[in-house]
């Protein structure tokens, strides 16, 4: 196959490392589609790496695939997940992949209230994962739960382990599902859009939380968002994500002040600053294409404003250019790493 | 409390006017109800005494307001053919009708539950087609006449149960169980259509929802899924139509308890119809209403109360 | 279930169909008379003469059952019939009348659906004779709740819809806003509501003459044929067969056009 079975164990091995993932959505009449096509990544101890792209770009299904979640219908259909080198996620069976979901990655999801059970109590639904995989007994894990109130900033912790969800405001909700998510102290925390359903306020305190977290366990993030704030805000690395491919990725500097493909251009510039006050904003024309949309060529040329003929009918390649930073575009292949997509 | 408050009030001119039907629909035939008992051979001094007796020789709205407060107090008067209370006579029955729905209902939950979470399994493959056709005919088949097919299969055909005979709890706990089992099942059929319906329908959505999601997350068994987190969720609805549905199953006992002469208050009504006992069908019509009227009240508040939705508003 | 939706609709409209052009053929031909006794055939099995043996009295069964569809449908009609005028007017009146009015008479109709169905039947035929017409009443009476409900819900919906004030500014009376302009729209909910009661009204009324307290003979009757039947179940299991699966049939066909027709109300909304 080319892949090594399992890759050398060591100090630098990635803890979740991802080669060339393919995903597809299996219709009922006609060949199944392409939601992922070949997305590969690393997310390395200690580090927090996020993921960016409109909706329909196919991050979402990334971050569900890796704990094998994903809803009915879509199945992977080729590369590898590994998760701290030694388990191939991507072809473990379910018993051996549900030893890991909430014990050594654990994910929080975008919506809160839908997320957690409204049938059951804040407290059981915490002490769900200690009793299931750390074998708490039920005073253990009562007691365990409420210092984990506490520890994600939710007051009166003893009298909230018995309320319901819909008695707790949507920042205390996702605070709960960050309880939930770090209870078993996992390696990998998948963050799905974790601020979109809450007001700007609540945002920052729940990133704040989350970056304290990892200050203090040494969690690794992946943080997927539509919102280039917050991905700035909290990530050291970054993947652009468009049509179920990367089309861009490095560190933040790297990708948010030297962006090399257009649509990263285009995405900045849609972002709206003061500066930007009285003019229109800018959006980038067009919308991501529907999985049975796509063509051959790069999936961005339909609305790239410099894409040429050779765009159109070949897929370019994942290039990298000075150290880790990549890009899939002919432009910048042309230009080398020196263009500056600024129009 | 405002929602208790009003559902009370609800309660009270529901009841009321349940009293009004009971009371007019005896007063409404022309001519008199004391000849029409009696027949046209009765005499004019048989005649005054029944009606002296059923205080038909009174003014209406006299009649009325006595009718009125006696059913306030559980008094509604004697029977005519047995010489006995009204209320003494249904109390005597009772225990058997009430034996016969708690037993059907018992068997609707233990088959209809386990059958429920099979349908929900089945969605989208043959076996789904089954469950349609099943509970559809669950629901057509009259189960009166479900009572004789029991009958004739279990009862003559293979000779498990003895027909037409009734054994009390008190005299023989395992024979009073067989003689209500037939009829027990044949009532249970309906409600257990029922059942798998709604429950395999609330067991998808429960299961479309994204707290399904978030409980795999963490590692959670599919069963451990199901039966801690969507089984709950699921079951409120279901268990609310149950209770509702608790009218049905006994105006359906009344009909069962024929079939299989079992001494309930279903015989007891049939029985008091044919021989124009008026005050014991007025009593029997008037009590099983209350009944239904009551326990959906209670059905209704216990909704309200095991939602904590709803509860900890 | 998606593929059952329509299969609904098409099932129940193809037993319905069976069932009342086996009741137009009855109305000029059976196979036997089915009043005609013959004690020297009673309680056979089905055979080439009988297709569905004969009764306690020697009639042939296929026949009565036949004939006895005549009463089934003569029940369902008519009660759906009663139940929709008495459930149109209550509806309407409350929808239109608004406030006391209608929680009054909401309140009402909450009574009578308090009753179990059979119940309400039993009292009103213990106060009367049991006959066929006492049947179609009691259980027209039943009917009325579950129209009086659709009919006020689709009157309060468009009352205040703009194509009703349209009519009205134009000078239509309230009797046009009625049936010209509410009705049509409420006329696929008002029919799904129909086809329901029907089932349920063929359902009491077997139930009823079962306990003898329905229609009465000679008038012919599934329902009675059932009860006379479980008297000879030693002699002759045959005969309580057919009108069980007659009745068994029809409230399938019956519930399943309803749901069918409710289904396509839904997708269309």
């Amino acid at each position: 196959m080319g892949m090594t079975e399992e890759a050398a164990i060591g100090a630098d091995t990635p803890l979740l490392d991802i080669r060339d993932l393919r995903i597809q959505f299996r219709r009922g009449s006609g060949p199944p589609l392409p939601v992922l096509d070949g997305v590969s990544l690393t997310v390395n101890r200690g580090e927090t790496v996020g993921i960016v792209g409109e909706s329909g770009s196919g991050k979402s299904v990334l971050s569900l695939s890796i704990l094998g979640l994903l809803p009915g219908g879509m199945h992977i259909g080729g590369g590898e997940i590994w998760y701290d080198g030694r388990h191939p996620l991507h072809r473990m069976s379910g018993r051996e992949i549900r030893a890991l979901r909430g014990k050594e990655i654990a994910m929080i999801f975008q919506d809160p209230m839908s997320s957690l059970n409204p049938g059951l109590a804040v407290g059981d639904q915490v002490t769900e994962t200690l009793r299931l995989h750390l074998g708490y007994s039920r005073r253990e894990a009562k007691e365990h739960a409420i210092r984990l109130l506490r520890k994600v900033g939710l007051p009166r912790p003893e009298s909230l382990f018995g309320e319901y969800p819909h008695q707790l405001s949507g920042g205390m909700r996702q605070r709960v599902m960050i309880a939930i998510a770090v209870s078993c102290n996992p390696g990998l925390l998948i963050a799905d859009e974790p601020t979109t359903a809450l007001d700007v306020t609540i945002q920052a305190q729940i990133l704040d939380l989350m970056r304290t977290i990892r200050e203090e366990d040494g969690t690794s993030i992946l943080l997927i968002s539509h919102d280039i704030s917050v991905i700035a805000d909290m990530c050291d690395r970054v993947l652009v994500m468009y049509a179920g491919q990367i089309l861009e990725s490095g560190t933040i500097d790297d990708v948010f002040e030297r962006p090399l493909h257009p649509y990263t251009a285009g995405l900045l510039r849609s972002i709206p600053t003061p500066a930007k006050k009285n003019s229109p904003l800018d959006s980038i024309e067009g919308r991501v294409p529907a999985p049975h949309e796509r063509s051959a060529g790069c999936p961005f040329a339909s609305r790239c404003p410099h894409a040429v003929e050779r765009c159109r009918t070949e897929m370019p390649e994942l290039v990298a250019y000075r150290g880790n930073h990549a890009a899939r575009c002919f432009l910048a292949e042309t230009e080398g790493a020196h263009r500056h997509a600024a129009v | 409390m405002h929602y208790v408050v009003r559902r009370l009030l609800t309660l009270l001119l529901t009841v009321l006017f349940v009293l009004l039907l009971t009371f007019a629909a005896f007063r409404i035939i022309p001519g008199n109800p004391a000849l029409a008992i009696l027949g046209t051979e009765a005499t004019e001094a048989q005649i005054e005494l029944l009606e002296a007796k059923l205080g038909t020789n009174r003014p209406l709205a006299e009649q009325f307001t006595d009718w009125l407060a006696a059913a306030f107090r559980l008094d509604f008067g004697e029977s005519l053919r047995f010489d006995e209370p009204v209320t003494r006579l249904i109390g005597s029955r009772l225990p058997v009708t009430v034996s016969l729905a708690a037993m059907a209902l018992g068997i609707t939950v233990s088959f209809g539950i386990p059958l429920g979470v099979l349908a929900a399994g089945a969605r989208g493959k043959a076996a789904d087609l089954l469950v349609s056709i099943g509970t559809q005919l669950g629901l057509a088949i009259p189960s009166f006449w479900m009572g004789i097919l029991l009958i004739l299969v279990f009862g003559l055909a293979l000779k498990w149960f003895a027909v037409s005979t009734f054994t009390p709890w008190s005299e023989n706990f395992w024979l009073a169980f067989k003689s209500l089992l037939l009829p027990a099942v044949a009532l249970a059929v309906p409600q257990i259509a029922i059942v798998v319906r709604y429950l395999r329908n609330s067991l998808l959505e429960q299961l479309g929802q994204d707290y399904v999601r978030t409980a795999r997350s963490k590692g959670l068994r599919e069963s451990a899924v199901l039966f801690r987190h969507v089984l709950k969720n699921a079951l409120l609805p279901v268990m609310t139509i149950l209770g509702i549905n608790f009218g049905e199953v006994l105006a359906g006992s009344l009909v069962i308890e024929q079939v299989f002469t079992l001494p309930g208050i279903g015989t007891l009504l049939i029985t008091a119809i044919g021989n124009r006992d008026y005050p014991l069908v007025q009593g029997l019509v008037a009590f099983i209403a209350f009944t239904v009227i009551a326990i959906n009240f209670a059905v209704d508040l216990s909704y309200r109360w095991l939602d904590p939705k709803i509860r900890l508003r | 279930m998606r593929g059952m939706r329509n299969h609904s609709l098409a099932l129940g409209t193809l037993f319905v169909s069976i069932l009342f052009a086996i009741m137009l053929i009855s109305l000029v031909y059976t196979p036997h008379p089915p009043n005609e006794m013959n004690v020297r055939e009673r309680l056979q099995a089905p055979s080439a003469r009988h297709l569905l043996g004969t009764d306690n009295f020697g009639r042939d069964v296929l026949s009565r059952v036949m004939f006895g569809s005549q009463t089934a449908f003569q029940v369902g009609a008519v009660s759906v019939a009663i139940g929709l005028a008495g459930g149109f007017l209550i509806g309407t009146l409350a929808g239109y009348a608004g406030r006391w009015i209608d929680e009054l008479l909401m309140r009402a109709m909450d009574a009578l659906l308090a009753f179990p169905g059979i119940l309400l039947a039993l009292l009103l035929v213990s106060v009367t004779k049991p006959s066929l017409f006492q049947t179609m009443v009691a259980i027209g009476i039943l009917a009325i709740p579950s129209f009086a409900r659709v009919i006020r819900a689709g009157v309060m919906q468009h009352k205040e819809a703009d194509y009703v004030k349209a009519a009205r500014g134009l000078g239509a009376g309230n009797a046009n806003l009625i049936f010209v302009q509410i009705v049509p729209n409420i006329a696929s909910a008002i029919v799904t509501t129909a086809a329901l009661n029907f089932s349920t009204a063929i359902l009491i009324e077997a139930a009823l003459s079962y306990l003898g307290l329905g229609v009465q003979p000679p008038d012919p009757s599934w329902g009675r044929m059932l009860n006379e039947a479980q008297s000879y179940l030693t002699k002759s299991p045959w005969f309580a067969l057919a009108p069980g699966v007659m009745i068994t049939l029809s409230v399938l066909g019956f519930n399943l056009l309803g749901d069918g027709l409710r289904d396509l109300r839904d997708k269309s909304n």
